[in-house]
């Protein structure tokens, strides 16, 4: 931390303007291509995209993913993976309308359950991947194996919930003033955004507050950067990695509330596909998978920016299923090679083709990682 | 005698073939009868073998042929193909076209075959290319076409799910007529004995190996990571032509939502239980083979104590996280000292009378 004395100096001062970090960069690339696609989205196609509440559906319908992949960003920028986000969803959200149906839980009680459940795999995660050194992939596709098989042990038949005080909880909307469109009889309806969506702002904001202003937060950044490097400064890499699993764990349990809330009943098939949506989130918003690099606030952008384009697929009278995963996968495509593309100018050669605030620091190139 | 038992349990495929001998001893007491081989007679009036054991081989053949592709992207790019099931399926759906367009005789069987494998190299290629020229994760690199791939495949068949049949597919997929042994299996063996003799008799399997453990090492010593990475790609291409194709005619269509749907999990699962690791360097073909078949035998034990089909991957789970604790690091290096710590005092007393 620079003294008080200096960080005047340095405002009053002549020093050249620091260079754009790594994480920084990627996350400023998703938010303009979002802004960039939406903007497009509304000259070009109209209609739905100029309704507000189709934006805030983007967020209504999506809030469990966003939650599970802030949880995934932390442990992607200390150098693993997790593939049981989804299978956690599912879990949460089967066990917790059992709870409520067939014990005559209370919305409290359930709310426990789900932190419970993600509380347990996130500390059998983090053991096995921290402590045993044991590859995550395999730990987590076991984790995920194992929560979706519990669903159906859990219940065979998809449940639904019907406990009045968490059907109370699942209708309320908090109602955006200013914002709203003219329904079909010309009544005004306002743009509403459902409980999820609170919740799930928060966890974005926590998240990067944590990655961003917390000691834990910075040794995540050390951990995946070179977790050598990060052992002989005195930072415990066993620890570190063990409350990133820890943590994702329980978001995952809160994303499956989340999703419960929007959903309102229990599933075997809730939430498939969710994990590589995460992570297809995780990518777009410019979290490198080898570690040290990564974003809450980009990773929001990257699903925006995921789902808008199935939006934009559907509005421009591709109906067929298939354009939407060929498009989704496309995009994934041209992501993954400009984040390569632009790394690899940065730390390798051809610098004098880069404006001078995208250049990477003469002096020291490790501070500019994080 | 002791220093064979030695060599062995300091072998990679010690601990595969230690779960697969607890798996099979598991059968035996549970129902002595698991393992019978029963000569029954099929549909079509051949005289076959049946039996959990031969439905353990049989069905685990496609992911015992794509688990050896994996283990050579596995080991030389340091991360997995994620895509080599939604590849199968646009594999499958190239070779179902190319055979509902012509009368199927075995010519046309083995171009179609070949088209199959073609645009699966292809597209591996493509996944090939990402990760060794642009050096992108090849997990990463491969969720483009995890993503799409299923969706190609649906394009490719206009979006119906065709069907195939014919006496040379049903002896593809079933029994060649004479030969009491399915197919699937024998396809399965030969596959491995071309590969492995391929890998053993050509520099392949050394420089696969050399590049996944230490890239510039190799790089110094004249092999070109990016060609050995490209040439692992090529060899998975080909084995998911030969897993979508056999997987095809064991079913007779091609539906590209369920084919061989989740099977790339099971594929990363077979090469990390035969001890390869997940994250490069040396790689042992057998142990993913071995793998893939330990798998296949935890289901069908599970369906044969009735275990509903959705609860199986539980089950699945809490095998696999057993058998990996095991074969981690950590346990290893606990398991030799409290060895040492129990015999430490037998040992010393040797040391002494050998010094006396």
């Amino acid at each position: 931390m620079k003294k008080g004395k200096d960080l005047f100096t340095e405002i009053r001062g002549k020093k050249p303007r620091e260079p754009i970090s790594n994480t920084n960069l990627l996350m400023t690339i998703t938010i303009c291509t979002f802004i960039g696609m939406y903007m497009i989205a509304m000259f070009v196609w109209g209609g739905g995209f100029l309704n507000p509440q189709q934006f805030l559906d983007l967020f209504n319908n999506n809030a469990f993913l966003v939650i599970i992949a802030c949880g995934l960003t932390m442990i992607m920028i200390s150098g693993g993976i997790d593939i049981s986000g989804g299978g956690i969803t599912a879990l949460v959200t089967m066990a917790c309308v059992v709870y409520l149906e067939d014990h005559g839980g209370t919305v409290a009680g359930s709310i426990l359950m789900a932190l419970g459940i993600g509380l347990f795999f996130g500390l059998l995660h983090g053991i096995l991947v921290a402590y045993l050194e044991i590859q995550p992939f395999i730990v987590t596709l076991a984790g995920m194996f194992f929560a979706r098989g519990m669903v159906t042990i859990v219940s065979i038949a998809p449940r639904t919930a019907s406990h009045e005080a968490f059907l109370s909880l699942k209708q309320m909307r908090i109602t955006i003033p200013g914002l709203g469109y003219y329904g079909k009889t010309g009544v005004f309806i306002p743009a509403q955004i459902e409980l999820g969506v609170v919740i799930a702002l928060i966890v974005v904001i926590a998240v990067a507050v944590i990655l961003k202003w917390t000691r834990f937060g910075r040794n995540l950044y050390a951990v995946g950067g070179n977790s050598h490097s990060a052992l002989t400064l005195g930072i415990n890499v066993k620890r570190t990695k063990f409350f990133a699993y820890l943590l994702a764990g329980i978001l995952s349990g809160i994303a499956g509330y989340v999703y419960l809330l929007h959903t309102g009943a229990g599933d075997a098939a809730n939430a498939t596909q969710a994990e590589m949506q995460a992570i297809a989130s995780n990518i777009i918003g410019g979290t490198l998978l080898t570690g040290g690099v990564g974003n809450a606030i980009g990773t929001l952008f990257g699903m925006l920016s995921l789902k808008t384009i199935t939006n934009i697929v559907i509005a421009s009278g591709l109906t067929k299923p298939y354009y939407q995963s060929i498009t989704t996968g496309l995009m994934l495509c041209f992501f993954i090679l400009l984040q390569s593309v632009i790394l690899a100018v940065r730390e390798k050669g051809a610098v004098g083709l880069l404006p001078e605030w995208l250049k990477p620091g003469k002096k020291d190139k490790k501070k500019n990682r994080i | 005698m002791g220093s064979l038992i030695k060599k062995f349990t300091r072998s990679q495929l010690a601990i595969p073939l230690f779960a697969l001998f607890l798996l099979v001893i598991f059968n035996l007491i549970r129902d002595p009868s698991f393992f019978s081989i029963d000569i029954a007679t099929n549909n079509d009036g051949n005289a076959v073998l049946s039996g959990n054991l031969i439905s353990i081989l049989n069905g685990a053949s496609a992911i015992a042929i794509l688990s050896i592709g994996m283990t050579l992207i596995t080991s030389s790019c340091k991360g997995q193909d994620i895509s080599v099931a939604a590849m199968a399926a646009i594999a499958g759906s190239v070779f179902v076209s190319v055979l509902r367009s012509n009368e199927i005789t075995i010519p046309v069987l083995l171009l179609a075959f070949l088209f199959g494998c073609v645009v699966a190299v292809l597209f591996s290629l493509f996944n090939g290319i990402l990760v060794a020229v642009f050096k992108i994760q090849p997990m990463i690199a491969t969720l483009i076409l995890f993503s799409a791939g299923r969706s190609i495949a649906y394009w490719i068949n206009g979006g119906a799910t065709p069907t195939i049949s014919s006496p040379l597919i049903t002896a593809i997929g079933g029994f060649i007529p004479g030969i009491p042994i399915p197919t699937p299996i024998i396809i399965m063996v030969v596959f491995l004995i071309l590969i492995s003799l391929l890998l053993r008799f050509t520099n392949l399997g050394l420089y696969t190996q050399v590049v996944g453990i230490n890239e510039g090492t190799a790089h110094l010593n004249g092999i070109s990571p990016v060609w050995i990475k490209l040439i692992a790609f090529i060899i998975s291409g080909v084995c998911v032509a030969t897993a979508g194709c056999i997987t095809v005619c064991r079913i007779g269509l091609i539906n590209h939502e369920t084919l061989l749907l989740d099977a790339e999990m099971d594929v990363i699962l077979s090469v990390a239980i035969g001890g390869n690791a997940l994250s490069g360097g040396k790689f042992n073909l057998y142990g993913s083979v071995i793998g893939a078949y330990i798998i296949q035998a935890l289901t069908v034990t599970l369906y044969a104590m009735k275990v509903p089909s959705a609860a199986v991957k539980a089950y699945k789970a809490i095998v696999i996280i057993v058998i990996v604790v095991f074969s981690s690091p950590v346990a290893k290096d606990f398991v030799v000292r409290m060895y040492k710590k129990l015999f430490k005092k037998q040992a010393e007393k040797e040391v002494q009378a050998k010094a006396a």
